[in-house]
Parts: structure tokens; sequence; C-alpha cells
């Protein structure tokens, strides 16, 4: 059918104007991201020429692609599990048997917050070993607090009304929770979880404190080194990485909410 | 079709509903009015088992409501309500054929039934099939609110304040689709209202409740010429208990057919679909005692004296 026909009602050129606006930066950052990462070595001239005084001017131990797929391995563990717990904990905690659990619940995994990331691998490398493993923990611990919070306000913005409709034709819960509550929930639960994914970006870096091999590894070495070049280039490609992780989600959020588009009531 | 047998209702100690005992039959239009906490939207949503009584008995088509499980008896009973609930993520289509889906209609008769539900309340399909909620205005929503409880044709249907939000001018077309669907449909419907002139246009029967008991209850009619104490008399408005009995009959019952206008009658004739109170206006404003009436198709049907306003029995 020609739905851009009706009078009143065209989807498409608002559409259009977002799509042109919104993926371009994704594109150009996203292009960027992957030059550097293939292309660092070929820097190697520029960052000789700033820092005259150092012997190896560009990091080489790994390849940064190799520590570019290594970072996004750490970040997706740890992220997936921090959705699954968060998302299952804030519904559990919106459900009528689980309201009463609510504030235990947010307190406890804002405590796990405010303990530093730092703090928590240095109190897990001894007990579970070094590499990714306290790794994977401190990073999930971390992120289950946006998660939480962006589930928990998300079902909370669902209509009253859409929901007492819901129960008054008969939807059984579980289809109340899936057709309705999820979907009508989904830019804020997806807020939340971009969130949660950026901010591990970031902190996935200092896992290579304790022998775990993301983008943070020519970071610390250059931190403990004096290789200002190699901090750069550490922190220039976990800053794109997190730049186009977050575009990329902005795009879904966009997609999640589509049914909000288009124009708005008329009399007609 | 529903029957209420000494049936309680107790929310933190208060009694909302007290011994309440309904017999709601099949095909007719029931409305259930009251002040606010009289316990009339509580009485409609037990119905649906929205909220579950506390002592007595309520059957549905002969069975104790409590033998049916929820979700089964609410698919059985469309629900419409005030604030509407329309799923905003969901289009026109979707909204309406919400129940439909849930009983797993073919997805071909769920699109011939939104087509059809679409047209009986005045809403272009084509036009607004694909729309969602946030671009309809009010009473186009409660249009798609109302049919999406008439969906999956219904055994009842309950409807809790539908028309409160909406203007004057909207709720009065409505008004007259659901009494148009009531006719066409002989469904049976319940619906809770605390506006008299609404109950009294479209009940076959009102029962008015005041703390969770029935003070009257029966034809409209009966309540303005026989309210059973001050209470009935206050909330059918005292002052204009003769205005509103006019409304509810019509001019085509009182006019005198075989009469033919004699000389000039000032102003159009009036159509013999409106009610005597309509009529009554007309007389006051164009300072007459007669009028002349057409039927529906603009043919000549009679002349309405002044007069014939005060007739107890219709000609």
């Amino acid at each position: 059918m020609n739905r851009g026909a009706v009078a009143g009602f065209d989807p498409n050129p608002p559409r259009a104007v977002w799509r042109r606006w919104g993926t371009a930066p994704l594109l150009w950052s996203a292009a960027l991201l992957l030059a550097l990462t293939f292309g660092m070595t070929s820097l190697r001239p520029l960052f000789a020429a700033l820092y005259p005084a150092l012997d190896r001017p560009v990091y080489m131990q790994d390849s940064f692609w190799s520590l570019v797929e290594a970072h996004l391995l750490i970040v997706s563990v740890s992220s997936a599990a921090a959705v699954v717990i968060g998302m299952l904990a804030g519904i559990g905690v919106t459900r009528r048997a689980g309201y009463e659990f609510r504030s235990l619940v947010e307190t406890v995994v804002a405590v796990g917050q405010t303990f530093p990331p730092v703090a928590v691998l240095a109190i897990a490398a001894p007990l579970i070993g070094f590499g990714v493993k306290p790794a994977l923990l401190a990073l999930t611990l971390y992120g289950v607090l946006p998660v939480l919070q962006g589930t928990i306000a998300g079902i909370e913005s669902v209509p009253f009304s859409a929901r007492e409709i819901a129960e008054g034709v008969g939807m059984r819960a579980w289809q109340i929770l899936l057709r309705v509550e999820l979907p009508l929930a989904a830019p804020v639960i997806v807020g939340g979880i971009r969130t949660s994914v950026i901010i591990n970006i970031g902190t996935a870096t200092i896992a290579s404190t304790v022998g775990a091999k993301t983008l943070g590894s020519p970071i610390i070495i250059g931190l403990s080194g004096f290789n200002t070049a190699y901090v750069i280039q550490g922190a220039v490609l976990v800053a794109l990485l997190a730049i186009v992780v977050d575009l990329a989600f902005e795009q879904f959020a966009r997609y999640l909410g589509r049914w909000r588009m288009g124009a708005s009531a008329s009399d007609s | 079709m529903i029957e209420f047998h000494q049936v309680s209702k107790q929310f933190d100690h208060r009694t909302v509903v007290d011994q309440l005992t309904l017999n709601i039959a099949e095909g007719e239009f029931t409305v259930l009015i009251g002040t606010s906490g009289s316990g009339k939207s509580t009485t409609l949503k037990m119905i649906n088992r929205l909220i579950e009584h506390d002592t007595g008995h309520i059957r549905f088509a002969g069975e104790e409501i409590r033998c049916f499980k929820p979700a089964e008896i609410r698919r059985r009973m469309g629900y419409a309500i005030q604030s509407i609930g329309l799923f905003p993520h969901w289009t026109v289509e979707q909204n309406i054929a919400t129940v439909p889906s849930l009983l797993k209609w073919p997805r071909a008769r769920i699109r011939e039934r939104v087509t059809e539900l679409l047209g009986l309340l005045n809403l272009d399909p084509e036009l607004f099939r694909d729309r969602y909620p946030h671009q309809l205005s009010g009473g186009q929503q409660q249009r798609v609110g109302v049919a999406r409880a008439l969906a999956a044709d219904p055994e009842v249907l309950l409807m809790d304040e539908p028309f409160g939000a909406l203007d004057p001018v909207t709720r009065a077309a409505l008004q007259l689709e659901i009494a148009r669907i009531h006719e066409l449909s002989k469904r049976t419907i319940v619906l809770v209202t605390h506006d008299i002139d609404e109950a009294l246009s479209l009940a076959d029967r009102i029962v008015l409740l005041d703390q969770g008991r029935v003070v009257q209850q029966g034809a409209p009619a009966a309540f303005l010429t026989d309210p059973v104490n001050d209470f009935v008399r206050d909330f059918v408005g005292r002052s204009d208990i003769g205005i509103k009995l006019l409304s509810l009959e019509t001019v085509s019952r009182y006019a005198r057919p075989g009469e033919m206008p004699q000389g000039e009658l000032r102003g159009e004739p009036i159509s013999a679909h409106l009610s005597l109170r309509a009529a009554l206006s007309a007389f006051v404003s164009r300072r007459v005692d007669t009028l002349a009436v057409i039927d529906g198709q603009g043919q000549p049907a009679g002349v309405l004296h002044f007069a014939d306003l005060l007739r107890r029995e219709p000609a």
C-alpha cells in the first residue's frame, strides 16, 4: 500500500532526514577506527617526530587489531552478563511478588558500583587468579546498575492504562511482559545498556593491570615505561571504540522508538 | 447473563460493595451509575475478575465466575475504559486485533474484522489502519478503544466511563454510535458512568448505586416519574426532571400523523427522530405552538402540537 500518499501522514521525509544525519557520523567514526587499527604502524614517522627521545614510538607487542578484538570480547561477555543480571533483577522487582525486594536489590547493585573496579581487581586477582577472569567479574559488577535502573525506569514508564487493558482483555502475565511492558520499556532499557557498555569499554582498559590483554595494554605499559606515544595510541583507539559503539546504540534506540515518529494527532 | 447474589467487597476494612444483588439480562444495556466511591467501577471490574469479590456469588452464563480462568473469561468480554489504554507501540490495526490475535484467529479473518469494525465506528479503514495512537485525536482513540472491545465478538461489553474524558460533541457522537451498535447487535452491555443524561439516553435499565448498595434500579423513565427517595430525586436533578422526561421520547411517537401543516408553519420542519426535548427547544426558540414533522426520507409525517408534549400516552 502507498501509505505515504495519505494526506497528513507521511513518515518518509522525516525518516530520510534522520537516516542521513544519523548514520553519517557512525560510518565516519567506524571508518576512522578501522583505519587507525590497521594503519597505526604506518604512523611511525609521525610518532617518531613527535617523541624523538623514544626508541620504539609505536606499540608492537601485539597487533592493534588483536587488542581491539580482545577488548571487545571482554566488554561483550561482561556486558552480556550485566544485561542478563540487570534485566532479570529489574523485571523481578517490578512484578507484584518481587516488589518488596526492590530497595534491597537496588542497594546491593548500587554498592556493587561504588567499589572502584581497580579495588575489585585488586581483591579478585589473588583469589581467582590473574588474567581475564577478575576483569570479567569487576566489569560485570560495575555494569549491572545502569541496566537495572534502565529496566525499572522503563517498565515503570509503561502507562497504567495500557497495563490495565492488557490485563482486562485477557493477556497472561508473560504476554503482558513480552508484548506490552518490554517493548514499551525498550528505549529506556537500551539507554541503560548503552551507559553500561560505554562505561565498560572505558573501564576494561584497567583490566590490563591484572594481565588481561586489552586496549589498555599500551596505556599501562606506556605509563609505567614513560612512553607517551603508547598511551596516546591506546587511548585514541579506546575513545574511538566508545564513540562508535555509542553511535550504534543511538541508531538502535531510534529504531526501537520508531513508532513515536510520524505526524501527530490531527482531527480529520 | 450476569447475576450478582449478595456480593460484597472490602478494601482495607472499608466496604465498597455491600450485599449487592443484581441481574443483568442477556441483550440488555445496563448502566451502573453513582457518585465517585459508590462502588460502580468495582462492581464492573468484579465481572471480568480484575477485582475478586470477597463474599457472595457472581454467575456468568449460569456458572460461578471463579470456575473460569481469569484470562479466558476476559477474552469473552470486551473491555473499554476512560483512559482508553491503546498500546502506543501498536498500530490501530494491531490494537483492534488484540483479542483476536490472543485467540489465534487466522490473519485474513483478523484483517477482515478490523476493516469491518473501523467501518462500524466511522473510521476510514485505509486511512486509519496503519496509524499509531498518538496520531489520532481523543475521539478517534476512543473509537479504536471501542472497536478493540468489540473485536472478538464478546458476549458482554464492559465499559468503564468510556466517554468521560471526551469533549461534549465527541461524547454525544460516540454515545450515538454505541446506541446504534447495541441496536444492531443486541449485545449485553454494562456501562459505568456518573453522567445521568448519558444513563438516561443509553440505558434499557439503570442501576443507581450509593455506598455499595443499589438505591434504585429500573427503566430510565421510572427514575424520573417514581424516584424512590430524595437521593434519587437529587441525582436525576430535581429542577429539570420534566425536561429529562421529554428527552426519553421521540417526536415520531407523539406527532399527529394524519394532520397536514396548516398555513405557514414558521421555520424548517423538524425530524421525527428528534427527542421531544429538542422539539420543546424548537417550540420556544421559534415562538410557535405547532411544528411540521418530516420523516427520515424528508416526507411530511404530520404535525406536533405544543400540547402533545403533555400527553401521557403516545398518539
